[in-house]
């Protein structure tokens, strides 16, 4: 066997993992991705003075998770040029590990911090690189950021432009690293589920969900059917109040004024739902490794129910307001389009990759906890613009709607917390969670004393960027930022 | 002393117009929204404030808001409103008042490249593209009323419109107020064209240009602004409510009540649509320049 198979949240000896040589590694990879995998995580570790290349592979129609790995180096021949979905994850590897893909056509820093091992590197300063440059007498290059108008998190964008036409735009992160992944490292302990929860704010419960699933994959715990079903009402209002959200936050950036206005509060109506169910409105407390930490009473729970349906009115008459008005179609459709093959090639995630007609959807792909039992069906649009990721984002409201209305109406009984047993010695897992932004990954690895050796961290937005900078091709410089909220990515997920 | 005060009720309330655009917006939001004040607050917030220069910007940058109000100002003296000639007027000053304007647009346009931003620079070009495209719509437009008034000043012109103009040349001025219209949202950044709400620099037309300067400067462009709308308002009123009495108070009444309409008006058009696509502006102003011509055919017919 050239790959250890794995089933989303299932543990293995992380030593039966396959070690090959750098070649065949190459090989299994390209092979797994020809066959229809997705590159879920590519990161490296160290290993006994070594470095250590490990490859996640997400295969849907199998919904199986391959993982192999190789002994590498200061150098290995990249994969990017063969496989474009790794071309990000290799960077990676490079700033943390110093480890350097040859090859890689466009190596430099995602986050800018001083690498993992090897230190006497001098100041690394975000920002502080070579950008791609146009040459030309009638180009001009457009720099937007870090600190931007409005409130949003920090980021630079190049814009090469030719007047108001976009030829390439190049996105440069690492504002917000904080170093989430390695203060995980030596885990878990009373510190982790803050850390994991406050990898993106706005993706708490998705976050907690994937962390809470690796630990109970690692330590064999069960959870009960109730507490399943609770954190999948959880995950869903996280979708829809951030889904409402971005609706109304596309109407508001073509200045559409009445379904910016009205989801801006629907919004705070979806959140204050998450509130009711755990006393916080971005769920922070609610999922816990072995089970939620609170319950769903009869009272409570048709109080739910009620607002849910309400918020449900008001958002569909805010959001039809969209489809009805010509003005408002003119400025989505045909903006920002990305499509289906470069969708595929990039490996992205989540609504931008459904928006492309790819159906990608970890809750179907690979169910975990509740979504085994319960299905929600993948919401696609085939036009790739920012009409189809909006459209998407209204399909997946109704659809979590439903899904919140059954299990509500028909919640197992059953303990809401279970204590977890330790995490095993040598272990590794991989947990994998549809949150509202796409697949988020998250790959724990435990040492000899059943710590964690390594926690990796794949917010969907790390997939995404490179998706973003691809539907701005041939765009209007005017209309970046609707593409922008179209896919509204993560800074903090992303730099971790 | 009739005649100057309507031009002081045009600085004393041109800032009010935009308090109702907000409120109406506000209303359609579902707000309470700011209070009517409100721009009369931020004027008075900047003015108190200090002003912060760019050390690569020269003294072009500080002139820009200096003569874009004092233009708007000259320009405000030479409009006829409810019923009142202006203060100042001679044949042609309709062409003295388009040239006003294109000044402030020139110094405001100097202003924002003298910052070297390439945000500024981008807003600068939009504005140069889109007012070369508006121009010709007001002037044609003020062509046909030229023509249908036998006067070339404007408050010869306003005079010469009344309720029976609209029974001998109703469609021609249904064309000239559309065409109009479009100016007076174009040359005052609102929606369709521009969305004087954004914090999204990619996408400010207008407003990008102005985003260095501050305090007393930015006072005086907010403010300059106000007048434009006042005065492009108030030439759309004119035509729009030709109430011509000679009671003072019965043609200032009128021309009161549909500067407010024209108000809540601008109000509901950015509360009931998008922006257009930045490229597709050019085919509204092509547009508006079409309806111009058009009425400017009929009445030389």
């Amino acid at each position: 066997m050239s790959v250890l198979v794995l089933r989303n949240g299932e543990a293995a000896d992380v030593r039966k993992i396959p070690s090959l040589s750098v070649t065949d590694f190459r090989r299994v990879v390209l092979e797994e991705v020809a066959r229809g995998s997705r590159i879920a995580a590519f990161f490296g570790r160290p290993d006994h003075e070594r470095m250590r290349l490990v490859a996640v592979l997400a295969n849907a129609a199998e919904a199986t998770l391959s993982l192999c790995s190789a002994e590498v180096g200061d150098a290995y021949p990249s994969l990017t040029p063969d496989c474009p979905q790794a071309h990000w994850f290799e960077r990676e590897i490079q700033e943390q590990w110093g480890v350097r893909p040859e090859g890689h056509p466009w190596l430099k820093p995602i986050r800018f911090h001083r690498p993992y091992r090897g230190g006497s590197v001098g100041e690394v300063l975000p920002g502080a690189t070579d950008f791609f440059r146009v040459e030309g007498e009638e180009v001009h290059e457009v720099a937007v950021g870090p600190v931007h108008a409005g409130i949003i998190e920090p980021g630079h964008f190049r814009f090469q432009c030719h007047g108001e036409k976009v030829f390439h735009l190049e996105i440069s992160l690492g504002y917000q690293h904080r170093g989430a992944e390695r203060a995980l490292a030596g885990g878990p302990g009373k510190r982790s589920i803050p850390i994991v929860e406050t990898v993106a704010g706005d993706t708490t419960i998705g976050h907690a969900l994937a962390y809470a699933e690796a630990l109970e994959g690692l330590g064999r715990t069960r959870v009960s059917a109730r507490a399943q079903a609770l954190r999948g009402i959880a995950l869903e209002l996280e979708r829809l109040a951030n889904h409402a959200g971005d609706v109304g936050a596309l109407a508001n950036d073509v200045g559409y004024l009445p379904t910016a206005a009205y989801c801006g509060r629907i919004r705070g109506d979806f959140l204050n739902l998450t509130a009711l169910l755990c006393g916080n409105r971005f769920g922070r407390g609610f999922v816990r490794p072995g089970g939620v930490g609170f319950d769903l009473e009869p009272a409570r729970a048709s109080q739910l129910l009620e607002r849910l349906q309400r918020a449900l009115e008001d958002v569909r008459v805010a959001v039809n307001l969209l489809w009805d008005t010509s003005s408002v179609m003119a400025r989505f459709e045909g903006t920002g389009e990305v499509s289906r093959q470069t969708c595929e090639e990039l490996g992205l995630v989540g609504p931008a990759a459904r928006a492309s007609g790819v159906e990608r959807d970890a809750r179907q792909d690979f169910p975990a906890g509740i979504f085994r039992f319960a299905h929600i069906p993948v919401s696609t649009c085939d036009s790739g613009d920012v009409y189809a990721r909006a459209y998407v984002r209204w399909l997946e409201i109704q659809r979590s709607v439903a899904f919140i209305r059954d299990q509500v109406a028909s919640l197992p009984s059953g303990e809401t917390l279970v204590k977890t047993a330790p995490p095993g010695p040598d272990r590794i897992c991989v947990s994998l969670v549809e949150g509202w932004r796409g697949e988020i990954c998250h790959v724990a690895t435990t040492d000899e004393a059943g710590r964690f050796a390594a926690y990796k961290i794949v917010d969907p937005s790390f997939h995404n960027w490179i998706g973003l900078a691809m539907a701005l091709r041939g765009q209007q410089i005017s209309d970046f930022p609707l593409c922008n909220k179209s896919f509204n990515l993560s800074y903090c997920g992303h730099d971790l | 002393m009739r005649w100057g005060i309507q031009a002081a009720l045009g600085m004393l309330l041109a800032p009010l117009l935009l308090g109702v655009i907000t409120r109406t917006k506000a209303f359609f939001a579902g707000r309470c929204g700011a209070p009517l004040l409100q721009p009369y607050y931020d004027l008075a917030k900047l003015l108190g404030k200090g002003a912060v220069y760019s050390r690569t910007t020269s003294w072009v940058f500080r002139a820009g808001p200096v003569v874009g109000l004092a233009a708007m100002l000259m320009a405000l003296a030479f409009m006829p409103a409810g019923g009142a000639v202006s203060p100042f007027a001679f044949a042609g000053d309709m062409l003295f008042v388009a040239g006003l304007l294109g000044l402030t647009r020139f110094f405001t346009i100097l202003a924002a490249l003298d910052t070297g931003s390439a945000f500024e620079g981008m807003g600068a070009s939009r504005e140069a593209q889109f007012s070369a495209l508006a121009e010709p719509a007001l002037l044609l437009g003020l062509a046909v009323l030229a023509k249908q008034s036998g006067e070339l000043s404007l408050s010869g012109v306003m005079q010469g419109i009344s309720a029976s103009s609209w029974g001998v040349v109703g469609p021609e001025l249904v064309l000239v107020s559309a065409a109009l219209l479009i100016v007076f949202l174009t040359e005052n950044a609102r929606i369709p064209v521009d969305d004087p709400n954004t914090h999204l620099e990619l996408t400010m037309i207008h407003e990008v240009m102005v985003l260095d300067h501050g305090g007393p400067d930015f006072a005086f462009i907010l403010y300059g602004s106000a007048i434009k709308l006042w005065i492009l308002g108030t030439l759309l009123v004119g035509l729009l409510v030709p109430v011509r009495t000679g009671n003072a108070w019965i043609d200032g009444g009128a021309f009161a009540g549909g500067m407010l309409a024209l108000s809540v008006t601008t109000g509901v058009i950015e509360s009931t649509m998008a922006r257009l696509r930045l490229v597709r502006v050019p085919h509204l102003l092509v547009g508006a320049i079409a309806l111009s011509t058009l009425a400017l055919i009929l009445v030389l017919r």
